[in-house]
């Protein structure tokens, strides 16, 4: 049965989490996620979400209830952006390695001072290292979709570890788009109750999180590694099966697009992804073999399949990001997937910083500066006199 | 009620990794007795985190997860919102803090939890120091205190954070002692039959950060009572009733003994009488003791 709604990316996403059944929610609103946690509240208020909505006083304690829920062995979800992101660091860490897969919608918008609401990807970048599992969308299709695959992801024992699903602030939080929407028994089938790995049971009594010697906490650490690799293969398969049942496919770790005969591949992330097919149908006109890979996954980083795709391909790497200091974050991943093994020459741009627009004329530009020999290692685009 | 009505069953086991004397443990025993097996328990960072003893080992017997400093009230909210939507209502969710957890860096969590009328107990084991690192001053800290952190005394008098907590009209809140352990396991138990949030806080005198010997922590507690230092009071449906010596001395049937008897044995304040007895800060904080009852005479009889 096909079901269009046309909405919001916020509102999307309420609507996927609210089908997942979570039974607690617990989330504290920040511009721009705010329609998200409306949108949750509205169906706690009419019934459709018969879960626990928590209004908690800060993204700090968002995350901590959702831990604290979790390890009763619930399903849980929240959402957040930029600074409430960056509140809970913290307890990003400690849902990870707590092993409690808490999901989460992450708007990515721009850390002050000053004050600004629009698009960056810094917020979630620099959570990179928290063990969490980061997807970046590029449409609000795709964020209904991840959002109910990453439940099956987190909650699977191989993986067992909290899913971020990050998308543009406004761009995508706050644009409607025409969203297909299974039915509740369709999502049931696929996302079948949580089997929690571990919870505090009164029936055995452990102690959770207590002093822990270095081999221990070592091995610790490690197992979040082995999940983070594992999580590469269970998300093909997720996606796979969620082609087969739904007939939608985003690509799993990364979307390629046009990739196979390419001189250049263009490697890009969330709402830029999207513009960036446009970019690449144009160039392509002109004759110019370029293709597109969406990085869908941060993190887990699809290294393996990036260095397959520059076997052929310069890399071209779009940053809404930067780590200062050094560079964009993607362009050094990608650099560190290809050291030793790869001839390619790799670019990198930041662009879109601070909300500003990047759209495929933008991304032509930057392409054809790399394709016409005039682009240095690491470039800055759009920034006037620079 | 007699002390031999308490349960002899523990879930406080033997391999805690907690100093001699320790009061928190004192007060876990009755924590646990009180409850019973059908608890579970969020520890911020504190002492309890090393006395609950190290992975893979545990000496307790009944569930319990640590989460990070400023979090036990909200950790708490999720637990207590899990297992009641899993149906699990008769399990008793205690968030178990110290003061530093407490007074300073989770009160935003703690105030949020009440105002939000969560169904759990929150009880804050008050020994008036950041132990666990060390001996720093703490928002419970009374003032002249010697910590690591106010070398020559704290020149601040500690938060009444009964106050605000009363602040919150929360069904039931209580000032216990661990030197009074029945009074403990009362309120303990009364708290335990409400719905809605509760809030217990337990004096909890720290032989090392309060350098007393290890032999005298239940006599520093009972002394903490005796002096008007600490109080002993019951508050439910917003009002507030004292009790055990507290009530004597509010009602001023009898004397407190003089705040000099409570301080003179703490290491902490012996800058107070060596070299030279500082009669005028001894003074001082005798009047701000008894400033403090007045005000409670006013208020609450």
């Amino acid at each position: 049965m096909n079901n269009i709604m046309i909405d919001t990316g916020n509102y999307i996403a309420a609507k996927a989490a609210v089908m997942a059944q979570p039974e607690v929610v617990a989330a504290y609103p920040i511009t721009p996620q705010t329609t998200l946690v409306e949108g949750i509240a509205n169906y706690h208020e009419t019934g459709e979400f018969k879960g626990e909505y928590i209004c908690v006083e800060s993204e700090h304690s968002a995350m901590a209830a959702c831990i604290g829920a979790s390890a009763t062995g619930v399903r849980t979800f929240t959402g957040t952006s930029s600074h409430g992101l960056l509140l809970m660091h913290e307890m990003l860490h400690w849902a990870a390695l707590a092993r409690l897969p808490v999901i989460m919608c992450n708007i990515n918008r721009v850390v002050g001072p000053g004050w600004n609401i629009w698009a960056d990807e810094n917020d979630s970048i620099s959570q990179r290292d928290t063990g969490w599992i980061q997807f970046y969308c590029s449409s609000n299709q795709e964020i209904f979709d991840t959002i109910i695959q990453s439940f099956k992801l987190g909650e699977d024992k191989k993986v067992s570890l909290p899913v971020m699903i990050n998308y543009n602030a406004f761009i995508l939080s706050h644009t409607s788009m025409p969203v297909y929407i299974p039915n509740q028994k369709e999502v049931d089938d696929f996302l079948p109750k949580r089997k929690p790995v571990w919870n505090l049971d009164v029936n055995n009594p452990i102690t959770f999180g207590n002093m822990i010697l270095p081999p221990e906490y070592e091995r610790v650490r490690k197992e979040m590694q082995d999940s983070q690799e594992n999580a590469k293969k269970l998300i093909k398969d997720i996606s796979k099966e969620w082609k087969n049942k739904f007939g939608r496919y985003h690509g799993d770790l990364l979307e390629y697009y046009k990739c196979e005969d390419s001189d250049y591949i263009l490697l890009s992330m969330g709402a830029i992804g999207a513009e960036s097919k446009v970019a690449i149908n144009n160039l392509r006109k002109k004759g110019i073999k370029i293709g597109l890979a969406r990085v869908r996954t941060f993190r887990p980083f699809p290294k393996e399949e990036i260095l397959k795709i520059s076997k052929n391909s310069d890399l071209i790497i779009i940053d809404r990001n930067i780590s200062i200091g050094m560079e964009g974050a993607l362009f050094s991943e990608v650099k560190a997937s290809l050291f030793g093994k790869s001839d390619s020459k790799v670019y990198g741009f930041i662009a879109g910083l601070g909300g500003k627009d990047v759209t495929f004329q933008d991304i032509e530009k930057m392409c054809e500066k790399v394709i016409n020999g005039k682009a240095n290692n690491m470039e800055w685009y759009g920034i006037e006199g620079v | 009620m007699a002390i031999k009505e308490i349960p002899t069953e523990e879930c406080y086991m033997p391999g805690s990794a907690a100093c001699p004397g320790c009061p928190a443990t004192m007060a876990l025993r009755i924590v646990f007795k009180a409850i019973g097996k059908k608890m579970m328990m969020i520890v911020p960072a504190c002492c309890t985190a090393v006395i609950e003893s190290m992975h893979p080992n545990t000496s307790f017997n009944i569930p319990t997860m640590n989460i990070a400093f400023e979090a036990a009230a909200a950790g708490a909210s999720g637990v207590e919102a899990g297992l009641r939507k899993q149906g699990k209502d008769d399990i008793t969710v205690v968030a178990w803090a110290g003061d530093g957890g407490t007074y300073d860096i989770g009160i935003q969590a703690l105030s949020g939890a009440l105002e939000r009328n969560t169904n759990f107990i929150y009880i804050c084991y008050n020994n008036q120091i950041y132990s666990n690192t060390g001996i720093q001053r703490s928002g419970a800290t009374p003032y002249a205190a010697w910590t690591t952190t106010t070398v020559g005394g704290k020149t601040e008098y500690r938060k009444e954070m009964g106050e605000i907590i009363q602040a919150h009209h929360i069904p039931y809140a209580a000032q216990a002692c661990i030197s009074y352990p029945e009074d403990l396991y009362k309120k303990i138990r009364k708290a335990k039959q409400m719905k809605g949030p509760k809030y217990i806080e337990i004096m909890a005198p720290c032989p090392p950060g309060w350098r007393f010997g290890m032999e005298r922590t239940v006599e520093m507690g009972t002394l903490s009572v005796e002096t008007g230092a600490w109080a002993l009071y019951e508050f439910e449906n917003d009002e507030i009733k004292f009790n055990g010596i507290s009530k004597l001395l509010l009602e001023e049937k009898i004397k407190p003994k003089p705040i000099e008897d409570w301080i003179k044995l703490q290491g902490r304040f012996r800058h107070l009488f060596i070299p030279k007895k500082d009669v005028k800060k001894l003074q001082e904080i005798q009047d701000h003791t008894n400033q403090i009852w007045e005000r409670y005479r006013k208020c609450y009889l």
